[in-house]
């Protein structure tokens, strides 16, 4: 587990001066993992917020190789870059004694949705990459559309909440447990906002002989519609409303790696966003109850499989 | 020592790919090509190749990886046909403008609907504007001696390149192939040594940046610049492969045509039907010639002009149409250059032909020379647009 002071002295591998929100969850990750990351490091990135923003021609962000391709394809790309470092390597056409260590970041869009195709391919294939899902639950960057990973009841542009709709009817995938049924060595849950949590993670990740996958929960104050000061604290309430828990699957076994003294109830996450907005109106109290029984139903289940006591 | 083997166009390809002995192959099954990668997966299970194979699970991500290992700095092929292509579209526009030398071998098919596994040339045409160089072969020795020159072309141009032999007909017909050794292949294509690989972590590069409109322009302008600059590459290489292993390739082959007045342009394997055509239409003193393009990206225009321009009528052969009202790719473009390259413009007739496979004959192609004779005799065109073999 790293400490802050050991992460203070390592150089930051995002720069500054990059076009992200104010505020804005995934280059709070982003730099967290980079941080945390043994080096070298060789990046490819998924279109989205994050590439858009970091590479601004003729400037870059980027203090490492780094690469973007296309939209659905990081995993594709990234295993591809992977493959010619193992033939270079067994060349002797490389140093011997670099080991160089393969990140891939993209967003919700591009990996539960677009990219899941590829992603499940790289997985199964087993190349040593960790791919990190920054996921703020919509396309941001295209203006706040729908994903597979947007709640149900959450506003969107293309779920928006109407006279006859409240905002996205369906549950959002689990894609975590997804690649948990992919048998890689590992899979985890973290948040913007528990930094330890996500370093520690990104650190038994990377020291796997093989695929491993970090989904991170990354508010977006403009998707969202929360405080850009208060991004920090709406990833913790993620957590502590089990919205959304922290846990990993190392080698096959369930663990929570945070559990909340006292479950709150999940109308403290939903109220700080204004995406939740149109729920807390008279009238949709049922599908309120709906949101708390999905994320009890979860919960119990994590709990179960985490080998904890029900509550 | 040279061998000749009896082998089929995609074990042609997948042997010239085991002497190229490229650092990674990503790859997908697709009919007729899927040989090519089967043959190849079996080298690198020998040991017989330092390949990386990399079995993804699509063409698009195996473009996609293609593209990842070659920015990395390794020297990487994929291989693929029709939908497999048609997949890939979006990533073949990416691996040309990050100036990728990815080298495929593509065979030849129709595109869906209705679905179909025959030759025609409907899947690399739809890839015409891609940025990709394309060489058209007409049977096994050529695409085998023309891979070996891709990778040369492409590393020097820094360009992407697709080989293509039509399915089926070359694909899986055997053909007596000359074969050269492996060490003399290596010494052709000579060591890799990309200039900005992504693996160097001394030397951090960025790649895939996003371009906004005050910069957008200026790159697609040095990418256009880069494809003007292939021509003589391709010609520099060809000679050099003469003078190796002494065969001889061109932008395009002219057949009977010094004295020929009139001629046929075809791309691939029919170039070897109408070759029977011409001989025997030459022995009953008619002056025919015949034209094969082989390298249709960069099209070759000034030359390929001048060599037509002293015909009376031309027949342009399509297997592919362009469903564009007016008249097939291989047509258009020909027709264009005579028109912006040369004061004497023959008559041009466009002759769609072998969609899906459908089998052309000798005949057919003797009665194309007779519309032609025609038309000279006439000086009047009657239909731009005809077809070959189909039921109206």
């Amino acid at each position: 587990m790293p400490t802050l002071k050991e992460l203070a002295k390592e150089q930051e591998l995002l720069s500054g001066g990059h076009r992200l929100c104010a505020g804005c969850g995934a280059s709070i990750a982003v730099r967290q993992v980079l941080l945390a990351a043994p080096k070298p490091l060789v990046v490819t990135s998924a279109t989205g917020c994050l590439e858009v923003a970091t590479t601004i021609f003729p400037y870059t962000a980027w203090e490492m190789p780094w690469m973007h391709s296309a939209f659905e394809n990081a995993a594709a790309t990234c295993s591809g870059i992977e493959s010619a470092y193992e033939s270079l390597k067994k060349q002797g056409r490389l140093p011997v004694d670099t080991k160089i260590y393969f990140i891939t970041f993209g967003g919700d869009g591009g990996t539960y949705d677009i990219g899941l195709q590829s992603l499940s391919g790289a997985a199964e294939r087993g190349h040593r990459m960790l791919y990190v899902c920054y996921n703020n639950q919509a396309y941001m960057n295209t203006g706040i559309q729908r994903s597979s990973a947007t709640p149900k009841g959450g506003f969107t542009t293309t779920s928006p909440a109407g006279k006859v709709k409240p905002g996205k009817e369906q549950a959002r995938k689990d894609l975590t447990e997804i690649m948990v049924a992919h048998n890689i060595p590992y899979v985890a849950q973290a948040v913007v906002g528990d930094w330890r949590d996500l370093t520690t993670k990104v650190q038994k990740a990377l020291s796997k002989d093989g695929p491993s996958f970090i989904n991170v929960l990354s508010p977006c104050r403009l998707g969202w519609g929360c405080a850009p000061e208060k991004t920090l604290q709406t990833g913790r309430i993620a957590v502590e409303t089990c919205f959304w828990p922290l846990y990993e699957v190392d080698e096959g076994v369930h663990k929570l790696t945070y559990k909340p003294k006292e479950k709150k109830p999940i109308i403290e996450f939903l109220k700080l966003q204004d995406r939740f907005k149109h729920l807390l109106k008279a009238g949709n109290e049922a599908l309120l109850a709906e949101i708390q029984e999905d994320i009890d139903k979860k919960w119990k289940k994590l709990l179960f499989l985490s080998g904890e006591k029900s509550e | 020592m040279r061998k000749l083997l009896a082998i089929t166009g995609n074990e042609a390809i997948a042997y010239a790919m085991k002497q190229i002995n490229p650092d990674v192959v990503a790859a997908y099954p697709i009919t007729p090509a899927t040989e090519i990668v089967q043959i190849f997966s079996q080298y690198a299970a020998d040991g017989e190749v330092n390949t990386e194979f990399v079995a993804v699970e699509s063409e698009h991500s195996a473009m996609s990886a293609t593209i990842g290992a070659s920015a990395a700095g390794s020297r990487a092929m994929t291989a693929t046909s029709s939908q497999g292509l048609a997949l890939m579209w979006e990533m073949l526009y990416i691996a040309s403008a990050l100036r990728l030398p990815i080298v495929m071998p593509e065979v030849n098919r129709s595109l869906s609907a209705p679905i179909n596994i025959h030759a025609d040339h409907s899947d690399t045409m739809g890839a015409r504007d891609s940025g990709w160089i394309q060489i058209y072969c007409e049977n096994a020795q050529e695409a085998y001696d023309s891979l070996i020159q891709a990778v040369r072309i492409a590393e020097e141009c820094l360009l992407p390149i697709m080989v293509t032999i039509d399915g089926f007909i070359i694909s899986h017909a055997m053909e007596g192939v000359e074969t050269f050794e492996d060490k003399d292949v290596q010494n052709f294509i000579g060591k890799y040594k990309p200039a900005h690989p992504l693996l160097d972590i001394n030397h951090p590069i960025t790649i895939g940046a996003i371009d906004f409109n005050d910069y957008y322009f200026e790159h697609k302008r040095s990418q256009i610049e880069a494809m003007n600059k292939v021509e003589p590459v391709i010609l520099k290489i060809a000679q050099e492969f003469n003078k190796t292993f002494g065969r001889s390739y061109g932008l395009f082959e002219e057949y009977m045509m010094q004295d020929a007045e009139t001629a046929i342009v075809v791309i691939g394997s029919t170039a070897g039907t109408a070759k029977v055509a011409v001989n025997n239409l030459r022995k009953q003193g008619k002056k025919v010639g015949l034209l094969r393009l082989r390298v249709f990206r960069p099209f070759p225009a000034e030359k390929l002009s001048k060599a037509l321009s002293n015909l009376k009528a031309v027949a342009v052969l399509d297997r592919s149409t362009g469903l564009n009202a007016y008249a097939g790719p291989v047509c258009t473009e020909v027709a264009s250059s005579l028109y912006t390259n040369s004061e004497k413009k023959p008559k041009i007739l466009n002759y769609i032909y072998g969609l899906g496979g459908r089998d052309i004959f000798v005949e057919d192609i003797e009665n194309v020379y007779k519309d032609l004779e025609k038309v000279v005799k006439t000086g009047r065109t009657e239909n731009l647009i005809n077809y070959i073999g189909v039921r109206e």
